[in-house]
C-alpha cells in the first residue's frame, strides 16, 4: 500500500517539500488563515493602502480631464492611433491570464500546488480585467457612448459589425470578466461560511453570512459544488485561450506589417501567461513575507511559478524569432522593413530594452539559486513586467508609425496624461488588491485543508 | 456529552473528529436503513455523497443544456443582425459568413455555461437559504472549520429519538445533539 501511495504522488508531483507545513492540522490552519483578516489593521497595510489610494485619485483626475478635453490630451496622432490605451489594455488583460491559468488549467491538470495561491491569482485576474476594460472605452473618444458596442435594438436602427475582431473583443473581454468573477466567487463561498462562523463582530458576521448564502458544508452541496467548480475551470480554460487570441486578432486581422501574422494568437497567449506569472510573483513575494505566509506559500510554490515564467518566456522568445523569420522569409519589402525598423529604427531603444527584459533577464531562472532567492527573483519579475509592457509598445507603435506610405510616417510619444492614466491604473489595481487581502481570505482555506487531509491520509482521499 | 431538547426535533446530529469517522458513520447509517440524512464537512470528502445516498449531480447536464443554448443564441443573434436586420455588403462577400461568427458563438456558449453552472449549483443546493435548523446545534460553527457532522433527520421512517441517538453514539461520535427545528 505504501508503495502505491508514493507512486501516486510521484505521478502528481515529485515528492519534495510538502505544500503545507506539516505542523498544521485543520484547526490550526483555519485559525492561521482567518487571522490574517481578523486582526487589527496592520500599520504597513494602512501605509500601502493610503499610498495606492492616492495614486487611484490620479487615475480619476486623468479620466476627468480626458472627459473634459478629449483624447487630444494623449500622444496619439493620425498615424499612431493606438497609443498607450491599447498597450495598457493588452498588458493588463495579459496579466489577468495567469490567474485563470493557475486556478483553472492547473486544477484540471491536478497540480495541487495551485491550491494555496489560486485565490490570490483569481483576484489579480479580476482586478486586472477591471483596469484592462477601462482603456478601450476611454480610447473611444466619446466614452459615454460605449454601450453602442453591444447589440441592442436602438432607434438608429444600426447594429454592430460582427465580422470585426473589435466586436469579438467586446464579447471576449466582457465574458472573461464575468466568468472570472463567477469562478472567484464560487471558490469563495465555503470560505465565506468559515469567516461567518469565526467572525466575532456582529456586522462582519452578518456581511460574511449574506455572501456565504447559507452554505453549511452539506455533502449534497459539496457534490454539486465540486462539479460546478470543475466545470467552471473547464469553461475558463478555453476561454482564457480565446480571449487573448481574440485580442491578438485585433492586430492580426489588419493588413499592417508587423501585425498581420498568424503567429500572433499563440504568441500573445504565451506572452499573457508569462506576464501574469511575473505579476503573481510580484504580489506573492512581498505578501508572503509581510503576512509570514511561509507555511502555505512555500518555496516550492515560488519555484514552480518561476519555472512557469521561464517556460512561457521561452515560448515568447520563440514568437520573436518566428516574427523575424517570417518577415525575412516573406520576401516582401514592407514586412522586411518593419523588422529592420523595429531593431535599428528610431525606437531601437524600446526593442533593445525588450530583449534585455524578456529574453535575457528570464534566463536567470534556469538557476535554482535565483529561483530560491526572493530578492533576486523579484528583480527578474520586475524586468518581465516592464518587458511585457515594452513588448506591446513595440508591437503597437513601431508597426504603426512607419507603414506603407512614407508620407504618413510619424513619431509617437506618450504625454504626461498617458503616463498618469497608466500609473493611476496600477494604483487602482493595488488598492483593490489591498482591500481584498484585508477583508477576504486571500489563501483559500477549504482548499488548503483538502491538501492537509490528503497529505495526512493519502490512501483514503486519493482512492 | 450530548444535548437533549424537549419538543419536536429536526433530527439528531452526531459530531466526529475526522473525515474517516464521518465516512464510516455515514456508510453504517445507510446500511442500517436510514435514508433522510445529511453529512456536513469543512472539506469535500470523497465518497461521502454516495455514502448518504445523494443522487448524481445534475450540474453537468444543466451546463450542457445552457451552453448549447448560448451557442445557438450566438448564431441566431448574428444571423438575425447580419442577414435580416442590418445587411451590409462588404466587398461582395456572402452575408452568412459564419466562420467570422465563431468567436462570439463560442464566447456566448461559455458565458451561458458559466452562469448556469453557478446558478444551477445554487438552485440544486437550494441556496441562498437564510435559515436552516442545523445551525441550532451547539458547536456546528465548526462544520465549516475542522469538525465533521452527520445528521439523521426526523422525517426518516426509521427515525426514533432514543434508538437513533444510541446508534449514532455507537459509531464513535464525540457528541450527539438534538437539532431544534
Amino acid at each position: 500500500m505504501a508503495d502505491q501511495v508514493t507512486q501516486n504522488q510521484y505521478v502528481v508531483t515529485p515528492p519534495k517539500e510538502p505544500l503545507v507545513s506539516p505542523k498544521h492540522n485543520l484547526t490550526s490552519i483555519t485559525e492561521r488563515l482567518s487571522s490574517i483578516v481578523f486582526t487589527r489593521t496592520p500599520k504597513g497595510w494602512l501605509v500601502g493602502f493610503t499610498f495606492f489610494f492616492a495614486v487611484t485619485m490620479i487615475l480619476l483626475a486623468s479620466i476627468a480631464w480626458l472627459f473634459i478635453k478629449g483624447v487630444g490630451i494623449w500622444g496619439i496622432n493620425t498615424t499612431v492611433g493606438w497609443g498607450f490605451a491599447i498597450i495598457n489594455f493588452v498588458w493588463w488583460i495579459g496579466i489577468g491570464h495567469a490567474g485563470t491559468l493557475i486556478s483553472a488549467i492547473l486544477l484540471l491538470l491536478n497540480q495541487e500546488w495551485r491550491n494555496s495561491i489560486n485565490r490570490l491569482a483569481e483576484a489579480m485576474t479580476l482586478f486586472a480585467v477591471v483596469q484592462a476594460g477601462m482603456f478601450p472605452i476611454l480610447h473611444l473618444g466619446r466614452p459615454w457612448l460605449f454601450y453602442w458596442l453591444f447589440p441592442y435594438p436602438s432607434p438608429t436602427g444600426m447594429w454592430p459589425q460582427f465580422r470585426s475582431a473589435l466586436m469579438w473583443d467586446v464579447f471576449a473581454v466582457s465574458t472573461y470578466g464575468t466568468v472570472s468573477l463567477i469562478f472567484w466567487y464560487t471558490g469563495l463561498i465555503p470560505d465565506l461560511a468559515t469567516m461567518r462562523d469565526r467572525a466575532k463582530h456582529r456586522i462582519s458576521k452578518l456581511l460574511y453570512g449574506i455572501f456565504a448564502l447559507g452554505w453549511r458544508g452539506s455533502a449534497r452541496h459539496w457534490n454539486n459544488y465540486q462539479k460546478a467548480y470543475l466545470i467552471l475551470a473547464g469553461l475558463s480554460t478555453p476561454l482564457v485561450v480565446s480571449v487573448h487570441s481574440v485580442v491578438s486578432l485585433d492586430f492580426a486581422q489588419s493588413l499592417l506589417p508587423g501585425w498581420h501574422t498568424t503567429i500572433f494568437p499563440p504568441y500573445f497567449v504565451a506572452g499573457a501567461i508569462f506576464a501574469g506569472f511575473a505579476m503573481v510573483l510580484t504580489i506573492a513575494i512581498p505578501l508572503r513575507s509581510f503576512y509570514h505566509l511561509e507555511d502555505v506559500i512555500t518555496m516550492r510554490h515560488i519555484d514552480a511559478m518561476a519555472k512557469f515564467t521561464l517556460l512561457t518566456g521561452l515560448v515568447v522568445n520563440y514568437g520573436y524569432l518566428t516574427e523575424a523569420f517570417t518577415a525575412w522569409y516573406s520576401g516582401e519589402i514592407y514586412e522586411q522593413y518593419f523588422i529592420y525598423n523595429r531593431i535599428v529604427g528610431p525606437y531601437w531603444w524600446a526593442f533593445a530594452s525588450l530583449i534585455l527584459c524578456n529574453v535575457l533577464a528570464p534566463q536567470a531562472l534556469w538557476f535554482r539559486k535565483v529561483r530560491y532567492n526572493l530578492p533576486a527573483l523579484f528583480v527578474v519579475m520586475m524586468f518581465v513586467n516592464i518587458g511585457m509592457w515594452l513588448e506591446r509598445f513595440v508591437i503597437v507603435v513601431t508597426s504603426l508609425h512607419r507603414d506603407f506610405l512614407p508620407s504618413s510616417w510619424a513619431m509617437y510619444a506618450g504625454t504626461v496624461w498617458d503616463w498618469l492614466t497608466f500609473i493611476g491604473t496600477i494604483g487602482f489595481f493595488m488598492t483593490l488588491m489591498f482591500l481584498f487581502i484585508r477583508v477576504l481570505p486571500a489563501i483559500p482555506m477549504s482548499e488548503v485543508k483538502e491538501l492537509i487531509a490528503e497529505e495526512k491520509e493519502p490512501t483514503e482521499m486519493t482512492a | 456529552m450530548s444535548t437533549i431538547i424537549t419538543g419536536p426535533v429536526y433530527g439528531i446530529m452526531a459530531e466526529f473528529e475526522d473525515e474517516h469517522s464521518l465516512l464510516h458513520a455515514a456508510r453504517e447509517a445507510y446500511k442500517e436503513g436510514y435514508r433522510n440524512m445529511d453529512a456536513y464537512s469543512p472539506i469535500p470528502v470523497l465518497g461521502l455523497p454516495e455514502a448518504i445516498g445523494a443522487p448524481k449531480s445534475k450540474v453537468p447536464l444543466i451546463v450542457l443544456i445552457f451552453g448549447l443554448t448560448g451557442a445557438i443564441t450566438g448564431w441566431l443573434l448574428q444571423y438575425w443582425v447580419t442577414v435580416i436586420a442590418y445587411p451590409l455588403n462588404v466587398g461582395g462577400k456572402p452575408l452568412v459568413s459564419w466562420p467570422m461568427w465563431v468567436p462570439i458563438i463560442f464566447e456566448l456558449m461559455i458565458l451561458f455555461g458559466a452562469f448556469s453552472a453557478f446558478f444551477g449549483m445554487l438552485a440544486l443546493n437550494r441556496l441562498p437559504e437564510p435559515y436552516h435548523p442545523v445551525f441550532n446545534v451547539p458547536g456546528f460553527e465548526r462544520a465549516s472549520q475542522d469538525r465533521f457532522f452527520l445528521c439523521i433527520e426526523a422525517k426518516d421512517p426509521k427515525f426514533d429519538r432514543f434508538y437513533t441517538r444510541e446508534f449514532l453514539k455507537s459509531l464513535g461520535a464525540v457528541e450527539v445533539s438534538d437539532v431544534a427545528p
